[in-house]
């Protein structure tokens, strides 16, 4: 089980998770463990402060990344479900960027799978930031950090 | 023979189009398709590629109907 979305609109990660268990109904009792990641656009990124970002995308190709990504975790480890949305489009600092759930009977899975989703989703998913800095410069993000390492 | 070439984010704006339609004779690999699109552009260092949205090497073949992408390292999350 998986859902996946892409948002062009602002969402509450909270409340989707609320809504979320709400309709599963099915895994109410079987799960012991929930592994949630919130990623949220700072207002500063490599010594700039930046006003605003650009999420850019290729349609089709993302989802099918991100599809592949949860499939892979759900091979590695014992998941229920699986909820992962990500903004696209105008993005302001505080604004969420990402959220990833899994529900497992276990935490060790739950924990696991989720930085598994993050990490890959990190590297594999076709997005790109297109920022706005505070002096008004346009720049895009060239690369993302490993997140293993300090 | 026909093939839909994608770029995207910066790479985009340093090429100045979003994408380009390519006939070709026989199917070439990735690389010769950016050669013929591209003559006088450097391949970049940190250059990814797609066909039909499933990363590839530089090397894969592009076939008649193909839907290529260029773009530079991703950045979500």
């Amino acid at each position: 089980m998986m859902t996946i979305k892409l948002s062009a609109e602002i969402f509450d990660p909270w409340q989707e998770l609320v809504d979320f268990q709400a309709q599963a109904v099915d895994m109410a009792g079987k799960y012991g463990a929930t592994g949630v990641f919130v990623g949220t656009m700072r207002d500063f990124n490599q010594g700039d402060e930046v006003r605003g970002m650009y999420l850019e995308h290729y349609p089709g190709m993302t989802e099918k990344q991100l599809q592949r990504v949860v499939e892979q975790a759900q091979g590695q480890w014992q998941l229920l479900d699986v909820l992962l949305i990500h903004r696209i489009g105008q993005i302001l600092p505080n604004d969420t960027l990402v959220l990833v759930a899994v529900w497992s009977a276990h935490r060790g899975d739950a924990f696991d799978a989720s930085r598994f989703i993050m990490e890959n989703l990190k590297s594999q998913a076709p997005f790109w930031k297109r920022e706005t800095l505070e002096s008004g410069q346009i720049r895009w993000v060239e690369k993302n950090s490993d997140g293993y390492s300090k | 023979m026909s093939i839909k070439v994608l770029y995207f984010a910066s790479l985009k704006d340093r090429i100045g189009r979003s994408g380009d339609e390519l006939t070709i004779e026989a199917p070439l690999t990735v690389v010769e398709v950016w050669q013929r699109l591209n003559p006088n552009m450097d391949i970049p260092d940190t250059l990814l590629a797609a066909v039909n949205m499933e990363y590839v090497g530089l090397d894969a073949k592009v076939s008649d109907g193909d839907d290529v992408a260029f773009f530079p390292p991703v950045t979500g999350g």
